[in-house]
């Protein structure tokens, strides 16, 4: 079909991407701006990016946030996985539904409500058996990881419905047991998902500062509970530098995880090339040579288990 | 091994792992809300935790006392009404501004070639992994009164007074399409891709325009991907806080921001959890339309 390069619709992607990054692009600019009044600017400088190295509220609260966003991603992809496996491999039964809603409703749920619900049973929690006697990370984890395990349950189970299931069943009617098969077929070939769904909950968890400033208590802050408070207060040009680090921090992993993900998926194409290629071979050699010969047919077989 | 014990094996493993992500969306996320309504029904006292026991017994009396005053008081005091309907409208207008933008972008993107498609997809998605809060910070520098737009303007003669944007619901307009615009176009994409482009020449073929083949074939079959994506942006603008605390004013009355005033500000934990479920039950039907598209997403196409 022959249609312009200036259609409607690309027009209007380009001018999307646009507004998505320029503001993106003036915190950066701005970042370098010597005057204190964010929006005249008034020569070169790197002194923001120095105060903010020197602040040292700031600098824990970046350490609490990473600790928190690494232990609460690191659960919800264990939940989440399992999560996936139960509504896309385990067929129905009872409390099915209930599952499904209670997995699905967390993606749109205001935070207020998380927040204002999780502490209410924080605190009534406190209350009956005496923990958590204190809020603060724990928490915080507990909280990032219930609605992290939602997101992470639709990336890996979208990747489970693309796979083929018919390995998994070949190993199982082989005799590997099902956790056996689990980690040898099934992990291996969601884990391009799994990753994706850790670095989802990683930023989500960084990023979340209504359902924090809720549940934490007085001992720790995380990095956007510190942000919060001091953006209410107005532009500062040392939010603006500390912003300038978030994304060129984002943008990198991004650009690697891309990479990565490109890198795998052109040896998987390899390999898969590879295996049509050595059954095909392997038909010919049968064909021309021994039709017993045992040694060809295992080849397809292991060059599957070895990956 | 036997065939029966490794059926039963298998049977006690699929409990396991049903059982355990089970538990635990239980425990902190229904049970939550149990104890959400239970609050709203108490009374705001000055003490630790802040409200009044439901349930109390004593000289071998059990007492059940329901308040039932802070729903009342909901429905008598305007303002209350009125952030309901502010942030409903809000949100309503953001989702279709969203729409709008987010649409011919998903669309372009699905006709792409496909090594431009990944690109792409990860330009859309690279802005939302960066800070919430930082994007709508962004807006802050650019929409104030002297501000880079304003200033922008001023400088090309197009106005003489700055424009007062920054504190009014435009800004919060701008700021929540802004967040939530990769929100409507992931769905919209995904869905769009998946289209079968042999229909939209048959369309041709048989003599239909562009215009008429987008409207009669595109559009109804795209009808999951808007649902799911104008319910991405619809549920959470209606009870966003940040985005109306930063950039709206005194005009912009929100129920997320009212439900953080009375929860942090005035301490009245009981309205500010009557305040919730009421914020639940007007949500429950555009949730329950996103959580059916999503159960067929998750179960179909086995």
């Amino acid at each position: 079909m022959s249609r312009s390069r200036f259609s409607f619709s690309n027009i209007m992607l380009i001018l999307g991407l646009i507004f998505l990054y320029l503001p993106m692009l003036v915190l950066i600019v701005y970042s370098f701006n010597e005057s204190r009044l964010v929006t005249l600017w008034s020569g070169f400088s790197t002194k923001w990016y120095f105060e903010l190295f020197e602040d040292d509220q700031l600098i824990s609260a970046v350490w609490t946030s990473l600790e928190i966003a690494f232990f609460s991603a690191t659960m919800a992809i264990v939940l989440g996985t399992m999560a996936a496996l139960v509504v896309s491999r385990f067929g129905n039964f009872r409390g099915r539904t209930l599952f499904n809603s209670m997995i699905a409703a967390p993606l749109v749920m205001p935070d207020v409500i998380i927040g204002i619900s999780l502490l209410l049973l924080f605190v009534s929690m406190a209350q009956m058996f005496g923990w958590p006697a204190e809020r603060g990370m724990t928490t915080i984890w507990i909280a990032h990881v219930t609605f992290s395990t939602a997101y992470v349950c639709v990336v890996v189970s979208s990747r489970l419905k693309e796979m083929d299931i018919s390995i998994e069943e070949a190993a199982m009617d082989l005799g590997a047991p099902p956790v056996k098969t689990f980690f040898l077929i099934t992990l291996p070939s969601i884990m391009p998902a799994v990753v994706a769904g850790w670095l989802l909950a990683f930023t989500l968890s960084l990023d979340d500062v209504v359902i924090a400033s809720f549940v934490s208590g007085p001992g720790a802050s995380t990095l956007p509970m510190v942000v919060f408070s001091s953006v209410r207060l107005g532009v500062s040009p040392k939010i603006n530098a500390l912003a300038t680090l978030i994304i060129f921090a984002v943008s990198l992993v991004a650009f690697i995880a891309w990479w990565l993900m490109r890198r795998a998926e052109k040896q998987q194409q390899q390999q898969m090339a590879l295996m049509s290629k050595s059954e095909e071979l392997h038909i010919e050699e049968q064909r021309q040579q021994n039709p017993d010969d045992e040694t060809g047919l295992e080849q397809p077989a292991t060059l599957l288990l070895r990956r | 091994m036997n065939a029966y014990t490794s059926h039963s094996d298998r049977n006690v493993l699929r409990r396991i792992v049903t059982a355990i992500p089970y538990l635990w969306l239980l425990i902190f996320f229904m049970v939550p809300f149990a104890i959400v309504l239970k609050i709203s029904f108490a009374e705001a006292m000055v003490a630790i935790p802040p409200f009044s026991d439901l349930v109390t017994y004593a000289d071998e009396q059990l007492e059940i006392l329901l308040n039932l005053g802070n729903y009342f008081y909901l429905v008598e005091d305007s303002l209350y009404i009125n952030a309901y309907l502010g942030a409903i409208e809000i949100a309503f207008v953001s989702t279709v501004l969203c729409l709008l933008l987010g649409y011919p972008m998903a669309y372009a993107m699905a006709r792409m070639e496909s090594k431009w498609q990944n690109i792409l997809l990860l330009l859309i998605l690279l802005p939302s992994w960066t800070s919430f809060l930082i994007r709508v910070y962004a807006w802050m520098g650019i929409l104030s009164t002297n501000g880079l737009l304003n200033n922008s303007l001023m400088w090309l003669g197009m106005i003489d007074q700055p424009l007062q944007i920054m504190n009014t619901n435009i800004a919060v307009y701008i700021g929540i399409v802004y967040a939530y615009l990769p929100f409507m176009v992931l769905p919209l994409y995904a869905n769009l891709v998946r289209l079968d482009n042999s229909l939209l020449e048959a369309s041709a073929d048989l003599g239909g325009r562009p215009l008429t083949t987008f409207l009669k074939v595109t559009l109804p079959l795209s009808k999951a991907g808007i649902i799911a994506g104008s319910m991405l942006v619809f549920i959470p603008a209606t009870g966003e806080y940040v985005i109306p605390e930063l950039l709206g004013g005194s005009e912009t009355l929100m129920i997320g921001k009212l439900l953080w005033q009375e929860f942090f500000s005035n301490r009245d934990w009981p309205i500010a959890s009557a305040l919730a479920m009421v914020m639940l039950v007007v949500l429950v039907v555009p949730i329950m339309l996103f959580q059916h598209q999503q159960s067929r997403e998750l179960e179909g196409q086995r």
